[in-house]
């Protein structure tokens, strides 16, 4: 069992009272609103990338919305991930953060999480996994222009280990 | 008759001297409104006996579970409103049950299945007399409260509800109250009405009255909120409603556990409940039903054992109970509920909702005294449940962090969004209390939510 006590007390002194990218882009090119009907917590993504292809970058993010200390903490970390890398990039820091979080990936191996790992922690806890992936869900739901994205969709990973 | 006594320690013996289970009963007609106030209402919870309290520390050591560490702490279970522990009477008698006795029953004629058919129905006398049923014929084993919800609405709803008809529900029930009456609204083109509530929680009496019309066909309410823990005052509810005609269920799952239930004083035309409240196992439950509606009422389920006889041109149906009980029941789960409830009645429900009492109006004043906590539901009649909310700090992070000291509360929406929707919230944390819990585990809540505090500050 992960000590959520210092998980907490090293997130949320910091990005759940000042998190990063907040506030929403206006005009977007990519948006979409992820939705944990369970706990009500409720994010608003919007994106800017250069183009639409694979290697087009994050050039600009921001979210908004209510949510947990572990939701929000998490979106903030993954906005400041993902900002400046190209989608493929994102979307690969995407699967290793959902395998982690899943307790599907090797921590031992190579991966491209950096400071994610800091989240490891919620795989023990597997109501509040949810929470710390709602914001990669919202983030390739963005990227495949779906408006809304629901942790109790049939997509969910959650819903299928 | 329900008074609760002090039984010998194996009190599944059988007893021969019981009658059969099918005689047929004369129905005599049932007064509506009874004006006693005996056993159920909430200001008779604080007439303890000072002289004989609980002895917590005694019970508790009948609760393996609650010796269990967790997070390197002791193990303080507060989500009793969720489901109950089992303490080892019951366990024993499970294993009892598994070992020695079990065949299915209403069946064949060898000893199992005579001995399995005999405790089932012991089991089924035992939950009568627990909420002082007349008959026992008047109790159905169903697998919960929502199923024995779900039989009314297909059994009576289906038969009786009609396009334009009326259900009166309140904004207390829980989901399983509400859900099957849409289904059936959406089925019949009947309209439902809620009873709303005041900022304390309460439902607002006057406003309940206020909806009865011609087309008022029923009327579902919880008798306590599993939300909120407020005490509904359903004894004048039903009076109210049997002047007018109306049947009333009443959803006991919150109630069952922690007052004495008297089906006869309330003068319910349903009452359920389920048994992992009442530290019994999970899969089993009861619906109760005045006879005569019972069998006015068509099957819920088709299969064995709820027929007399099957033909294709033409199926008898079963008397009641057993119409209801198609299909193999879970006879052991109905064996241990009948243990379970043997184990509450030898402490006692008075002494139980004493007990929880104290444990609410201690933790009501801890609470109270903790800056940017606030209680949310504040009846004058509760039962022992606190929803809470912490200033600045989403429930579920209050769960995990609690939980890291050991602490179980419940987080989120309690399966009442109406409830949380009346408070703006999308869920509370809830902190609800059994017989077997201590003061010092409300101190241990109050420092949990001093280290959230802490944590968040």
């Amino acid at each position: 069992m992960a000590d959520m006590k210092a998980l907490y007390q090293e997130v949320i002194m910091d990005h759940n009272k000042k998190p990063r990218n907040y506030g929403k882009l206006s005009p977007c090119t990519h948006h979409a609103e992820g939705h944990n009907p369970l706990c009500g917590d409720h994010i608003s993504l919007t994106m800017n990338l250069s183009g639409n292809m694979a290697d087009d970058k994050v050039e600009a993010i921001g979210f908004e919305g209510e949510a947990c200390a572990i939701c929000k903490s998490s979106t903030s970390l993954m906005t400041v991930a993902v900002k400046g890398k190209t989608r493929s990039e994102a979307e690969e820091i995407a699967r290793d953060f959902l395998d982690m979080t899943t307790g599907k990936l090797d921590m031992n191996a190579p991966n491209k999480l950096a400071r994610l790992t800091v989240f490891a922690g919620v795989r023990d806890l597997p109501t509040r996994v949810k929470c710390a992936i709602l914001p990669w869900h919202t983030l390739r739901a963005a990227f495949n222009s779906v408006e809304e994205v629901s942790t109790e969709a049939d997509g969910d990973p959650m819903h299928t280990t | 008759m329900n008074a609760p006594t002090l039984k010998p320690e194996n009190s599944t013996e059988p007893n021969p001297s019981q009658p059969p289970l099918n005689r047929g009963g004369a129905d005599t007609a049932l007064p509506l409104s009874r004006g006693s106030r005996r056993g159920f209402e909430p200001n008779e919870q604080t007439g303890l006996n000072p002289a004989t309290p609980l002895d917590v520390e005694r019970i508790r050591a009948d609760f393996p579970i609650l010796k269990l560490r967790v997070n390197d702490k002791p193990l303080v279970y507060l989500d009793n409103a969720a489901s109950s522990q089992m303490p080892q009477r019951v366990i024993d008698r499970i294993t009892h049950y598994q070992t020695a006795q079990h065949a299915n029953i209403h069946r064949a004629v060898h000893y199992l299945s005579e001995t399995a058919t005999h405790e089932y129905e012991v089991a089924r006398r035992t939950l009568q007399k627990f909420i002082n049923a007349k008959e026992d014929r008047e109790i159905i084993f169903t697998s919960g409260t929502t199923e024995a919800i779900n039989l009314v609405m297909h059994g009576y709803g289906r038969k009786f509800i009609k396009a334009g008809d009326e259900i009166i529900l309140t904004t207390l029930e829980h989901h399983s109250n509400i859900v099957p009456w849409q289904m059936l609204c959406e089925e019949t083109g009947a309209k439902i009405r809620v009873v709303p509530i005041n900022d304390a929680g309460e439902l607002d009496i006057e406003i309940y009255e206020s909806l009865f019309n011609e087309r008022t066909k029923f009327v579902g309410v919880v008798h306590i909120s599993n939300a909120l823990g407020t005490i509904n005052p359903v004894t004048q509810m039903i009076a109210y409603a049997h002047a007018r005609g109306v049947p009333v269920l009443v959803d006991g799952a919150q109630a069952a556990p922690h007052l004495k239930v008297d089906v006869q004083d309330l003068g319910c035309d349903f009452y359920a409940y389920s048994g992992h409240k009442l530290c019994g196992p999970t899969g089993i439950g009861m619906l109760y039903g005045k006879a005569k509606i019972l069998e006015s009422m068509q099957p819920y389920k088709g299969g064995g054992d709820m027929i007399l006889s099957v033909t294709f041109e033409k199926t008898l149906y079963n008397t009641i109970p057993f119409k209801f009980e198609a299909g193999t029941p879970p006879i052991m789960a109905a064996i241990a509920l009948g243990a379970a409830i043997d184990y509450l009645q030898n402490i006692g429900m008075d002494k139980i909702a004493a007990h929880e009492h104290s444990l609410l109006e201690y933790a009501t004043a801890q609470i109270n005294n903790l800056k940017g906590v606030r209680i949310i539901g504040t009846a004058k009649h509760k039962a022992s449940v606190i929803s809470f909310a912490i200033d600045g700090v989403h429930p579920h992070d209050i769960g995990s962090l609690l939980n890291q000291e050991g602490v179980a509360v419940r987080t989120g929406h309690h399966c009442a969004q109406p409830v949380m929707n009346r408070y703006r919230v999308p869920a509370t944390s809830r902190a609800s209390f059994a017989f077997y819990n201590t003061m010092a585990e409300v101190d241990a809540l109050i420092a949990g939510i001093r280290v959230v505090q802490k944590v968040f500050a």
